[in-house]
Formats: structure tokens, C-alpha cells, sequence
């Protein structure tokens, strides 16, 4: 049984159908690239996944429950879990607190323990306090735990929403261009990152990339997303050579 | 002149908090021995009550008298008991910090309680000036809650104030006291002063009942519902009372037993300033921040909004119901009038004067607002001139307040002063 199902899902945004019949299917610890021109609907495709926006029609099954239209923190409670395209850090935040607030649903001193300070409450936080640094540290930023986020370079900023998206225990890692903006030294440096995790975690990824190289080099399976619809899907190799992948890339950008 | 300006700065940084309190606690007791005597020396018609704001601005040619009298009895003493006290607070300080961290609370609190009892022993106006800046730091830190943590506009806070005052008078009025409204007192009066913790409660958890009413339409769906719901239930509480005959209907409700003692009113301010500190520093409190700051990705990281601030604010209005609670059995006497638009004006003021999301900021927004307002009132209507200018430019400086952002670590405030490193 795949991790993640995703049958038919379309959304119209008023008149435009950004998703129109969107198909997916992702196996426990597989990696799988989403690739498209701008404006072809990949963000739009994790924001109905992980419950931002609710699809107009279609189903999503996850680990074999149907979490079609609920809420954005049960859906990712149960296991999604994801970065931004355009870094969503909270303001104020030091690195820590982030990693430390991802664990969120994980807490259950509940009430007591936050209004009296209880000894269980302090164990609980030590306990997700080291967890975070264990995060930071696979990422290599455990030196910055004390800083606020958004007053580190952007690399770095990278790295936390990745920590954060890890503290939650996802199954299934949901990455929007998680180099964008980035120079080559970085973008090699982010792909190492990736593989770790992967690894480390055996979780399932799906990957949104604007360069084709990444994709091909991390994902199993590629699927091309046009104008909200799936015009190609198979291995880096089969898309490729695929004549319509190319054309839609056509002019805008090099395959490699 | 710089240098000494470095000089005076740099020995007065090494004063631990104890310092400073020992320096407070000799000054008032200085004022308890010679206050008297030296206020007739200086012709002064009575010692000045609040630091020689009052009298200056009613009798100009007092200044001068006035000054001295500050000097002589605050200044001067506190800042020498404070540098020569320095070494003995900081090793006194540290050893303390080697005990459990409740140990060295207790005793700042206590000495800063003594400060406070001897102070406001040498004039009933000081007692009840002093009552009312601590029930303003309850209501400024419970709306920091949800104007400043939680990032939304509430304009309901007197109407959790009515609720609380209202409901704890009943309790106590109906239980305790003969009157015209509730007949016979139903339990004997001695039992009272144990009971009157339940009273409080009461109040607040009624607040947070009518708080519940504004959080399930308000917090639905994204949007800014809050402010104008808000504002309606405080109008809705206000009429509401006025038309309820049972408590006395706009005439107001009077004879609660006289229960809010200083160390009462402390002890509640204390413990709310603690607890709401522990939650806003939790993991689960940070979660307002979060909602705050970047709502998607808050839920993204399994953050549940709407749970989240429905409990903010029920725990908030809490608060301000406790506070309501204790204010009118100061006064001892409550009318809805009270509980209006000006209020709402006060208490706002104090929240972003003070500082957003900071317990630092209320505690300091409460207390400087409300002793410039009675230090101003000489000044009668000019008053309403000044504290909103005042506000005015603490918004162009400083648009989330003096001490906006800052957080309240007390194993910070009490720890020992290391000497600057050059
Ligand atoms: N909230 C919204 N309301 C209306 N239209 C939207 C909304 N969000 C996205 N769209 C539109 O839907 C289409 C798909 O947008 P989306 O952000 O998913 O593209 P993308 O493939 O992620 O592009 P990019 O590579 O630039 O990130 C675009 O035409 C966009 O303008
Ligand atoms: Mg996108």
C-alpha cells in the first residue's frame, strides 16, 4: 500500500483550474521530484496535500486514512511534514525556539504544566529542547541555537525550516525548491542535506525543483506539471528525452 | 564630566537587585523616623505622598522643599545603601543562587514587600494608589496576552473586569455581609478572609465564561472579527448590569467586606505575573507567537490555532476577571459606569506604552501610568493632555513600546552584578 495516495485532486482559484486532475502515488522512504515552469501549480499541489487549501474534487489517502479537507495541523500531525518556497520563520523566534515549537502536538504537560512550571513540564521541554539540538546539529547549525532566525544568512535559514520540518517526525517530507537562491557551493551543500535525512530517517520526499540537475540526481520518479496538469511522469532519464517535458521547457530554461 | 558620568555608571551596574531593595527598604524606614519632622522643617505642609509630583505641580513655590525631601530621603539614601551595600548583596546573591531558585524569589519578594508595606503605612492615599497600580499590572499583563502575544486587537477586558468584579462581590456580599440586596449572611464572617481566594476565582472563571462567548464566533475563521465582538460584549456587560436589579442595577453594588488587604492584593499580583510568565514562556505558549508571526507555518508544525487562542484568551480574561475582583473589594464599591470606554482607554494605554508581547513592558506600562495619573491630577484637565502625548511619542520612538519584546527571566533579576569587563 503506498504512504500517500492522491486520486483526481483538482482546485479552481475562481475561473482558473490551477490543478486539474492530479495524480500521485509515493511508497514509504521513495523520493519522487515535482518539476514545472513557473505558475505551473506545484505549490498549489502541497498546499491542497497538506491541507492549506481544500481540493474542489479528488481524495488524499494518507497511510491509509482519507485526510481530504481536514485541518493543516492534523493533516500534519499525522506525518506530513514541510518546508516553504519562501521561508516561513516566525519573527522574534531564535533558532531553537523553532525546533523546539515543531514538537508541538508532541507536548502533554498541557495546562498545569505551563502555568505552574511543573517538574514534568521542565523534563518534557529538556527532552524537546534536546531533541531540537540533535536536529540542529544533522543540519550543522547547532552553533546558531540562540540566534533569531531571521537575522541568519539565508542558507542558514534554509537549514532551520528544515530542522523544523524534521522535529515534527514526518513520514513523508514535502520540499518546495528548497535552493532557491542559492549558489552552487550551497546548492551542493543543501543536496548532501538531503540525501542525510533521507537516510537517516528513511522518509519519503517529494521534491519541488525549478533546476532540472537536482531532481535528477536525488529523485526515483519525476513528474512534469504544466498549466496544473501532469503532462509526463517517469524515471530522470525517461523525462529527460520526453518531447513534450522539453518543449514546455523550451526557451525558458536549459535541462541541465 | 563624561568620565565621571562612566564612573558613576559603572559602580552603580554592579548592584544586584538585592542592593537596590536593601537601599529602598532604609529609605522608607528613614521616612518612618524622620519624614515628619523634616517635611515641617522644610515647610512642607505634609510629607509629599507621591515623591513631590503632587505638590509641585499645586504650590510651585514648594519645589524647592519638595526636592529636598526627595533627595534627602529617597536619593541620597537608596543610592548609598545600594553602591556601599554592593559587595555584601553580591555575595549574599550568589550564595543564595546555590539554594533552589524559589528560595532567593522569596526573599526579594519578601523584602520588596516590606518596601512596599512601610511605604504606603505613612498615608491611606498611598495604600490605595499602590493597591490600584498592582490590580492595573494584572489587567495591562493579562491584554498583553492577547493584544501583544497573541498579535489581536480586544477591547473586552473592562467587561471581564465587570464580570469578575461583580461575580466575586455577589459571592462575598451574599455570603458574608447583611444587606439590603442578598438578606442575611449566610456563613459566618470569620470564615471569610479563606474564602475570599474562592471569591476571586469565581470572578475570573465567570470572565472566562463571558470570554468564551466572544472566542467561538471570534476565532472561527480567519479575520478581524475580534475587535468589533469585543467591544459589543463590553457594552453588552455593561448594559446588561445596569439593567440587572439584583446587584443593584446602575447605582452600583457597596458593603464588600473589607478582605483586599495589601498583602492580599501582592500575593495576587505575584502569582499572576508567575504564572502567566510560565506560560508565555512554554513551548505551548509560544505557540501565540507563532500563530502570530506566520500563521501557515504555525499549523504546518502541527500548531492548532483556533485551540490555541481560545485558551489565550479564556486565560486571559481570567485574569482580568481576578483583577476585576480585587478592585472592588478595594473600593469597596463597584458601578457599571466604571467598566466603560475610559476604562478600555487606561488599560490599552498602559499595554502599548509599556511594550508588546513582555511582562517587563506591562509591569513597567502599569506602574509609570498610573502614578503619572495621580501625580498628574493636580493638573486636572491639562492630564488629558499630556498621558496621550506622552503615548503619542513613545508610538513615533518606540511603536511596540518602551520594553516591547523582552523576556522576563527571573534567574536573570536576581542573580549577582559582575563587574564590567574593560
Ligand atoms: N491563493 C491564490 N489565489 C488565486 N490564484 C492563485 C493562488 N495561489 C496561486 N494561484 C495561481 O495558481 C497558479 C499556480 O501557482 P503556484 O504557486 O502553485 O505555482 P508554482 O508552480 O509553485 O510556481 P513557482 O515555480 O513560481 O513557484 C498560478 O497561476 C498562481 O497565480
Ligand atoms: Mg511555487
Amino acid at each position: 500500500m503506498p504512504l500517500l495516495r492522491v486520486e483526481k485532486m483538482s482546485l479552481d482559484f475562481g475561473g482558473l483550474r490551477a490543478v486539474n486532475s492530479y495524480d500521485l502515488e509515493i511508497e514509504p522512504g521513495q523520493v519522487r521530484g515535482l518539476i514545472g515552469p513557473n505558475g505551473a501549480g506545484k505549490t498549489t499541489v502541497f498546499n491542497l496535500i497538506t491541507g492549506v487549501y481544500r481540493p474542489t474534487e479528488g481524495n488524499i489517502i494518507f497511510d491509509g486514512k482519507k485526510i481530504t479537507g481536514l485541518q493543516p495541523h492534523r493533516i500534519a500531525s499525522f506525518g506530513l511534514g514541510r518546508t516553504f518556497q519562501n521561508l516561513r520563520l516566525w519573527r522574534h523566534m531564535t533558532v531553537l525556539e523553532h525546533v523546539k515549537l515543531a514538537q508541538y502536538s508532541k507536548i502533554s504537560y498541557g495546562l498545569i504544566g505551563a502555568f505552574f512550571g511543573t517538574s514534568g513540564r521542565r523534563r518534557e521541554e529538556a527532552a524537546i529542547e534536546d531533541k531540537a539540538y540533535s536536529l540542529l546539529e544533522l543540519m550543522g547549525i547547532d552553533h546558531l541555537a540562540d540566534q533569531v532566525a531571521l537575522n541568519l544568512p539565508y542558507g542558514a535559514q534554509r537549514r532551520v525550516e528544515m530542522a523544523r520540518a524534521l522535529a515534527t517526525e514526518p513520514k513523508i517530507l514535502f520540499l518546495d525548491e528548497p535552493t532557491a537562491g542559492m549558489n552552487p557551493e550551497e546548492l551542493a551543500q543543501m543536496m548532501a542535506i538531503i540525501r542525510r535525512i533521507h537516510a537517516e530517517f528513511g522518509l519519503a520526499i517529494l521534491l519541488i525543483e525549478h533546476r532540472l540537475k537536482m531532481v535528477m540526481e536525488l529523485c526515483e520518479i519525476v513528474q512534469t506539471l504544466v498549466f496544473g496538469e501532469v503532462i509526463a511522469e517517469g524515471t530522470p532519464d525517461e523525462i529527460q528525452n520526453d518531447p513534450k517535458v522539453i518543449e514546455a521547457y523550451l526557451g525558458t530554461e536549459a535541462l541541465h | 564630566m563624561k568620565q565621571l558620568k562612566e564612573n558613576i555608571r559603572s559602580s552603580f551596574s554592579r548592584v544586584p537587585l538585592l542592593g537596590w531593595l536593601f537601599g529602598a527598604l532604609i529609605a522608607v524606614w528613614l521616612e518612618h523616623l524622620a519624614g515628619d519632622p523634616l517635611a515641617a522643617a522644610l515647610g512642607l505642609p505634609k510629607i509629599p505622598v507621591l515623591f513631590g509630583c503632587v505638590i509641585m505641580l499645586k504650590k510651585p513655590v514648594l519645589i524647592p522643599a519638595a526636592v529636598i525631601y526627595v533627595l534627602l530621603i529617597y536619593a541620597l539614601p537608596v543610592a548609598a545603601v545600594a553602591r556601599l551595600s554592593a559587595s555584601f548583596a553580591n555575595r549574599l546573591a550568589a550564595r543564595m543562587l546555590n539554594l533552589p531558585i524559589f528560595f532567593s524569589v522569596a526573599i526579594h519578594l519578601g523584602l520588596l514587600y516590606a518596601v512596599l508595606h512601610m511605604w504606603s503605612e505613612m498615608s491611606a492615599y498611598r495604600v490605595i494608589t499602590l493597591k490600584l497600580t498592582l490590580i492595573a499590572v494584572m489587567l495591562t499583563l493579562s491584554l498583553n496576552i492577547i493584544n501583544g502575544y497573541m498579535g489581536e486587537f480586544s477591547c473586552s477586558h473592562p467587561g471581564f473586569m465587570a464580570l469578575g468584579a461583580y461575580a466575586a462581590s455577589a459571592f462575598t456580599v451574599a455570603l458574608f455581609v447583611e444587606d439590603k440586596l442578598f438578606g442575611q449572611a449566610l456563613l459566618p464572617s470569620a470564615l471569610g478572609p479563606f474564602m475570599f481566594p474562592l471569591a476571586l476565582i469565581a470572578g475570573g472563571m465567570v470572565a472566562a465564561l463571558g470570554a468564551l462567548a466572544i472566542a467561538i464566533p471570534s476565532f472561527r475563521t480567519r479575520g478581524d472579527y475580534l475587535a468589533i465582538i469585543s467591544l459589543a460584549f463590553m457594552f453588552i456587560v455593561k448594559s446588561m448590569i445596569e439593567n440587572l436589579e439584583v446587584v443593584g442595577g446602575p447605582r452600583g453594588l457597596s458593603s464588600q467586606p473589607d478582605w483586599a488587604n495589601l498583602p492580599t492584593v501582592f500575593g495576587w499580583t505575584v502569582a499572576c505575573v508567575w504564572i502567566i510568565n510560565n506560560f508565555v514562556r512554554s513551548t505551548l505558549g509560544k505557540a501565540l507567537n507563532a500563530v502570530r508571526d506566520e500563521e501557515t507555518a504555525a499549523n504546518a508544525m502541527t500548531v492548532d490555532t483556533r485551540r490555541t487562542k481560545i485558551i489565550a484568551f479564556l486565560f486571559a480574561a481570567f485574569w482580568a476577571g481576578v483583577a476585576g475582583g480585587l478592585f472592588a473589594h478595594v473600593l469597596r464599591y463597584v458601578n457599571p459606569a466604571t467598566f466603560g470606554i475610559q476604562k478600555l482607554a487606561e488599560v490599552l494605554a498602559m499595554v502599548y506604552f509599556g511594550g508588546l508581547n513582555s511582562v517587563y513592558g506591562s509591569i513597567v506600562g502599569a506602574v509609570s501610568l498610573s502614578l503619572l495619573g495621580e501625580a498628574l491630577r493636580p493638573l486636572e484637565i491639562l492630564k488629558w493632555l499630556i498621558i496621550p502625548l506622552l503615548l503619542i511619542l513613545v508610538m513615533i520612538f518606540r511603536p511596540t513600546g518602551l520594553v516591547a519584546f523582552k523576556e522576563f527571566n527571573v534567574k536573570n533579576l536576581v542573580k549577582p552584578r559582575q563587574r564590567r569587563k574593560e
